[in-house]
């Protein structure tokens, strides 16, 4: 890892935390005084994933093009990390015709078969399609690998043991991502699942488990990289999971009277503890970090004003696209 | 009948499906088959027999019983451009994987604004009369026909089947192919005489929402699929004997359903009987009902009948099984009836 992977890991960290923040600020502007989650520009379900980010960035840092991702139902940083198009993805979350999916999908249902991006809001369910996504890679021959993502309180679901013992038994080049937030809603994870690490189960299937701890991006880049050269090199799948950090609700309007940490996440979050350990090494000044922040607000400016300014789908719209 | 420019030869349905199935991997590299059984076994109702000497296992891949896991797969791999068929073994084994069915393969061109295809073939058995009981001898084609998203094809015969099988490969979209267990024509089965006949050596497609006149009368309109075509078209027979005229109309499929070719034989006949091997309420009866009454209820004669199963899961018992299930005397009662 040389000085530029961590200036280019920060500054993508950066982008995505930008790009939500302004989201979250348009998602609640025009919901108020009497909050309505089907109301405003940006109607529905909201899940952020801030404080999520060194996940998204250490592990794509190693993805090229052709490489596949299938993102649960929280999939911003992973979208943003693997080069899915700002404009298109924020024309899609307003419900827009140039979005990515012409206003049919939403945030949930991001699709981008440019940069073999797809969500599902069904926990674990989008691991038996990563496999199947690198069935194809590899019965074609490539050397492109498929990361599937999704969240602690997913290791419980069937799919994510299925998917598991499929992709060993088939030696698939799937990396297995799982964001260890310590919160499935409002279950903590002491609550839900027995085994403290769920990097143990990949030793069920015979494959290799990883967990990195405090949500270093850093760490996070090493067993990414490991287990992405292990997928291309046609050793098989590799599990790995990031203890990380749900600095917001599980939805907007989720007021999280569950949690007792609360005080404590400013303190954690990665981006500023990032931004210092960057700084003490002399990697990044203060200059750098307010050209960093700003690059990102005009690039987040640009596509919510694409958004804004495209158009709304129509009525018969609706009917098109249930079949090819 | 054989000519040398046109060989047709005698098969069953499950070796037409196989056959399909096969000179689609001939001409087209991205088909593969996957699933419970279909490798040296040949699938357990021979829907790939003879696939697996002839392809090896590459392509014709035996999965782990893992139906969420393999459905996915099969998913994974269409989006990117291969063209998977997948079996599940037994239709009723849907309650495992419905998830991936009908919410990720079936909506994700939807979901994507048409940006994402899936081509992808769900094929798997159904139906009863052996004896099977409540959790293997559903047909359950109205479920999926009901959700938005994929074809559904029911083919009733050998020809069919073969030429169904290769419009499903080609098609873009995902394409549920249900074949009925007791119209394969295998050997340990009740033999169903129709589930063996000619059919064509080369490759060939029958259009998929194009239903079929098995039988043309006057009298009477049977509008049904899949092994209950088999017992129309005997009931037909023996009714043709006592001066009564059946019409069998042989849907083929429900997603898209023929609503023209129905409307047609209703105008024409007068009287509607709907057989359906499905459970009775909500389903393919009810709605083939509606097409004719949301069109021109005048158009009949007689209320419209309906013989499916009863709303209640299937019985072990023969005597109890064969109590709901439509059976050819059950067809036969129907028929005379309305023409009472």
């Amino acid at each position: 890892m040389t000085s530029l992977d961590r200036l280019a890991m920060y500054t993508e960290m950066v982008r995505i935390r930008q790009y939500e923040t302004r989201i979250l600020q348009e998602y609640h502007g025009d919901k108020t005084p009497a909050w309505d989650i089907g109301a405003g520009l940006i109607p529905g379900e909201m899940h952020l994933s801030a404080g999520q980010e060194p996940a998204a960035v250490g592990v794509c840092a190693h993805l090229k093009k052709g490489d596949a991702i299938t993102a649960p139902h929280r999939p911003h940083h992973f979208a943003l990390a693997h080069g899915v198009d700002m404009n298109a993805m924020t024309a899609e979350i307003y419900g827009r015709t140039t979005g990515l999916c012409k206003g049919k999908g939403g945030h949930m249902h991001l699709f981008d078969p440019e940069n073999h991006f797809s969500c599902s809001g069904i926990i674990a369910q989008g691991y038996p399609v990563a496999c199947g996504q690198a069935l194809a890679m590899k019965r074609k021959g490539t050397d492109n690998v498929t990361v599937a993502v999704a969240g602690e309180g997913a290791a419980n679901q069937g799919a994510f043991h299925e998917s598991l013992n499929l992709a060993a038994v088939w030696n698939l080049p799937v990396i297995f991502v799982i964001e260890d937030n310590d919160w499935a809603i409002s279950v903590p994870r002491e609550a839900s699942t027995a085994n403290t690490s769920n990097a143990d189960r990949a030793a069920g299937y015979g494959i290799p488990g990883v967990r990195v701890e405090d949500n270093d991006v850093e760490a996070v880049f090493e067993a990414a990289g490991a287990a992405v050269d292990r997928a291309r090199s046609g050793e098989g799948p590799s599990l790995i999971e990031v203890h990380t950090l749900r600095l917001l609700g599980h939805f907007e309007g989720d007021a999280q009277a569950y949690r007792p940490d609360l005080e404590t996440v400013d303190e954690r979050d990665p981006i500023p503890r990032y931004a210092a350990s960057l700084m003490e090494a002399g990697e990044l000044t203060e200059a750098q970090a307010d050209d960093i922040k700003a690059a990102a607000d005009a690039e987040v400016d640009a596509a919510i004003q694409f958004a804004v300014d495209s158009p709304i789908p129509t009525p018969e719209d609706a009917l098109q696209h249930v079949f090819a | 009948m054989t000519t040398t420019e046109n060989p047709t030869r005698r098969i069953t349905t499950a070796k037409a499906m196989a056959e399909a199935i096969g000179l689609e991997m001939q001409a087209d590299p991205n088909v593969f088959v996957m699933g419970e059984d279909v490798g040296a076994y040949g699938g357990i109702f021979g829907s790939t027999t003879d696939l697996f000497a002839e392809f090896g296992a590459d392509r014709v891949i035996d999965t782990p019983i893992s139906e969420t896991g393999f459905i996915g797969a099969g998913i994974g791999a269409a989006v990117e451009g291969l063209r998977p068929v997948v079996e599940l073994m037994f239709v009723d084994f849907y309650g495992v994987c419905m998830d991936q069915i009908s919410n990720h393969m079936a909506k994700i061109h939807y979901e994507s604004g048409g940006a994402v295809k899936v081509p992808m073939v769900l094929m798997a058995a159904t139906g009863g009369g052996y004896s099977d009981a409540a959790q293997h001898s559903q047909c359950l084609w109205g479920t999926f026909a009901h959700l938005p998203g994929m074809k559904v094809v029911v083919p009733s015969n050998p020809y069919d089947a073969k030429g169904l099988m290769a419009s499903a490969i080609q098609d873009d979209n995902p394409v549920i192919y249900l074949f009925h267990k007791g119209a394969q024509g295998l050997v340990w089965m009740e033999k169903n005489p129709r589930s063996i006949a000619d059919v064509p050596e080369e490759a060939f497609t029958v259009p998929i929402g194009e239903a079929a006149i098995a039988r043309e009368g006057s009298d009477v309109s049977i509008v049904t699929l899949s092994l209950s075509v088999q017992h129309s078209l005997d009931v037909a027979e023996q009714l043709e004997g006592e001066g009564i005229s059946v019409e069998v109309v042989d849907l083929r499929s429900l997603v898209p359903l023929d609503r023209q070719t129905v409307l047609e034989s209703v105008a024409k006949t007068g009287k509607l009987l709907v057989v359906d091997e499905d459970y009775k309420s909500f389903g393919l009866s009810g709605e083939i009902a509606a097409v004719v009454a949301e069109t021109d209820p005048t158009m009949l004669t007689k209320p419209v009948s309906r013989l499916a199963v009863p709303d209640v899961p299937i019985p072990y018992a023969r005597t109890l099984e064969y109590a709901i299930l439509p059976t050819r005397e059950k067809i036969a009662a129907a028929v005379k009836d309305l023409m009472a």
